[in-house]
């Protein structure tokens, strides 16, 4: 490897070549003709697709389902997963294979079979209906499922994980002599978290509500099963066109958005963890 | 102890038990319903029953769907570890410009919709002529399991010292023979994790999968939700029960062979 600076003759770059030939002639190929034929009219290039998209008032409230339902599994996750990073970090060996346990055992079981589990939760005898009558929230049993709620309730159920793992993954490497060190200059407990503890955790927090707000965004089975046809999202939109209405000039508009929405995620929260990164 | 620093930890611990509680519950509610005599989902169970158990044996296309996950997720898994080794090895010993956009491009489908790659795919399939289905699959689940091993094996290879080639040449083995006895033996963890997880994203996958699937040749995930879609009954909380002591046995032989902690590593 040190015969030779010269980026082509370096032998063992070849190695990369199989995998790199195989996702460019089955992924990025097919993804880039997507795109380019999503712009391409019977004369030319043409953003008309988009145009007749976005002049549909029902395709805004898909867009605005879309992105509303993601902020809200977004938040539940962060809410619950922020503290419980800490407790999986922090706790002592029982309480921490319990936590490692239902963390990750959720991680290999499938999400239909998730979703299909929240339905039967959901429902108005289920499991979430009767604790919230049971401890006197809630009057009388409800249905919680294909309500917005329930959606978003099954959906975080789902993504926790992938909130608790990337905060837990920095809060670990805390020293915690720098919390002593700031209480032992006197610094307040709300001011040692806001000065010391939070910024050291956000990458943290950027790559978890990246990883959860893209995958809410592109949800599929989980809308499907937990709220059904009456409440379209991009993802939920673009599958129909393409299995069921044969629509595919409004599926591939719907993907491009898709697209579009999960690159900048990727592409913003990498900019945010760099800033980050170079500012601690 | 202050009153903020005992309400953080009360928040601490609350959200610990909240986690334990919602995240197993999914779970716990499949089991007990699979086990239940009640045809309605009744909670706790009127009764205990194996009857559902009984009737996934003539559930029509069962077996055929299990089978045809099973050996997609297989191959494409192998298929995987093959090119995804290769190519971490590139990335972390190679000297050529742009590696950390290729990593970034190779782990790329976890982080794009399912969906939408499943269509470019689908349209890039029929454009080269590929209408076969079962090939189809096993073709398009490679691009979905080489995240899972590029990004391990890229890791544990970032913390491998290669001066151990060198020694054990040195000390008279050939250079095939020292990859075997010191690369791969260091390598196996890594392998057995991303292994581990590309196979279950493999058999779970749904949005990918369900373009490429025809009136024969379906996915155990398809074959669900078409159960679930047309008669909701527990003999689906029968298979899923299956898939979640699946689950336990991969969970329990990774935590035997690595380690729940090293599992956990984002």
């Amino acid at each position: 490897m040190t015969a030779s600076q010269s980026p082509w003759r370096d032998p063992v770059a070849l190695l990369a070549v199989p995998a790199l030939l195989y996702l460019v002639a089955l992924y990025a190929l097919p993804l880039l003709w997507l795109l380019a034929k999503s712009f391409a009219g019977p004369a030319g290039p043409t953003l008309g697709p988009y145009a007749d998209f976005f002049a549909d008032p029902f395709n805004w409230r898909v867009v605005a389902n879309t992105l509303g339902v993601a902020v809200w599994v977004t938040l539940v996750c962060l809410v619950i997963g922020y503290p419980a990073s800490f407790a999986l970090a922090r706790a002592g060996a029982a309480l921490q294979i319990a936590l490692l346990v239902a963390i990750i055992l959720p991680l290999s079981i499938g999400v239909v079979v998730k979703a299909f589990a929240w339905q039967i939760v959901l429902r108005r005898d289920g499991v979430v209906s009767q604790v919230l009558v049971g401890i006197g929230i809630w009057d009388e049993p409800q249905r919680l499922l294909f309500t917005e709620t329930g959606l978003v309730l099954g959906a975080a159920n789902i993504f926790l994980p992938f909130m608790i793992l990337p905060i837990y993954s920095v809060v670990k490497l805390i020293d915690p002599r720098l919390d002593e060190a700031g209480a032992t200059l006197g610094a307040t407990p709300l001011y040692r978290f806001l000065r010391v503890t939070l910024p050291l955790t956000l990458p943290g927090v950027v790559s978890g509500v990246a990883f959860v707000f893209s995958m809410s965004v592109s949800m599929y089975v989980i809308p499907s099963l937990l709220i059904g046809d009456r409440f379209q999202t991009l993802s939920t939109l673009t599958g129909r066109s393409f299995l069921f209405m044969r629509n595919e000039q409004l599926g591939s508009t719907t993907a491009v958005i898709l697209l579009a929405l999960a690159i900048s995620i990727v592409v913003g929260s990498g900019w945010l963890a760099r800033r980050l990164g170079s500012s601690t | 102890m202050t009153a903020a620093e005992r309400l953080a930890r009360l928040a601490m611990w609350t959200a610990a038990l909240v986690t334990v509680i919602f995240l197993m519950t999914p779970l716990v509610v499949t089991v007990a319903v699979s086990l239940g005599s009640s045809s309605v989902f009744t909670l706790p169970p009127p009764d205990w029953s194996l009857r559902w158990y009984q009737r996934l044996a003539s559930t029509r296309g069962l077996v055929p769907s299990l089978l045809t996950s099973l050996e997609v997720a297989a191959f494409s898994t192998a298929v995987a570890l093959a090119l995804g080794t290769l190519c971490a090895i590139a990335l972390v010993r190679g000297r050529f410009p742009g590696r950390e956009s290729i990593a970034t491009f190779l782990v790329s489908p976890l982080m794009l919709p399912g969906l939408v790659i499943g269509i470019a795919m689908l349209q890039g399939f029929k454009a080269i002529g590929l209408r076969e289905a079962f090939t189809s699959l096993l073709v398009a689940h490679v691009v979905i399991t080489l995240p899972y091993v590029v990004r391990t094996v890229f890791a544990a290879l970032s913390l491998f010292d290669f001066s151990l080639i060198d020694a054990a040449r040195t000390l008279g083995c050939s250079y095939p023979r020292a990859l075997m006895r010191v690369l791969v033996p260091a390598l196996g963890p890594a392998f057995l994790t991303s292994g581990m997880f590309a196979f279950l994203a493999s058999m779970d996958n749904y949005p990918i999968s369900i373009f490429f699937t025809d009136a024969w040749t379906k996915t155990l995930p398809i074959q669900m939700l078409q159960y679930v879609e047309e008669n909701p009954d527990p003999t689906i909380a029968a298979i899923s029960t299956g898939l979640v002591l699946l689950a336990v046995v991969a969970l329990i032989t990774g935590d035997r062979l690595v380690g729940l902690r090293k599992m956990a590593d984002f």
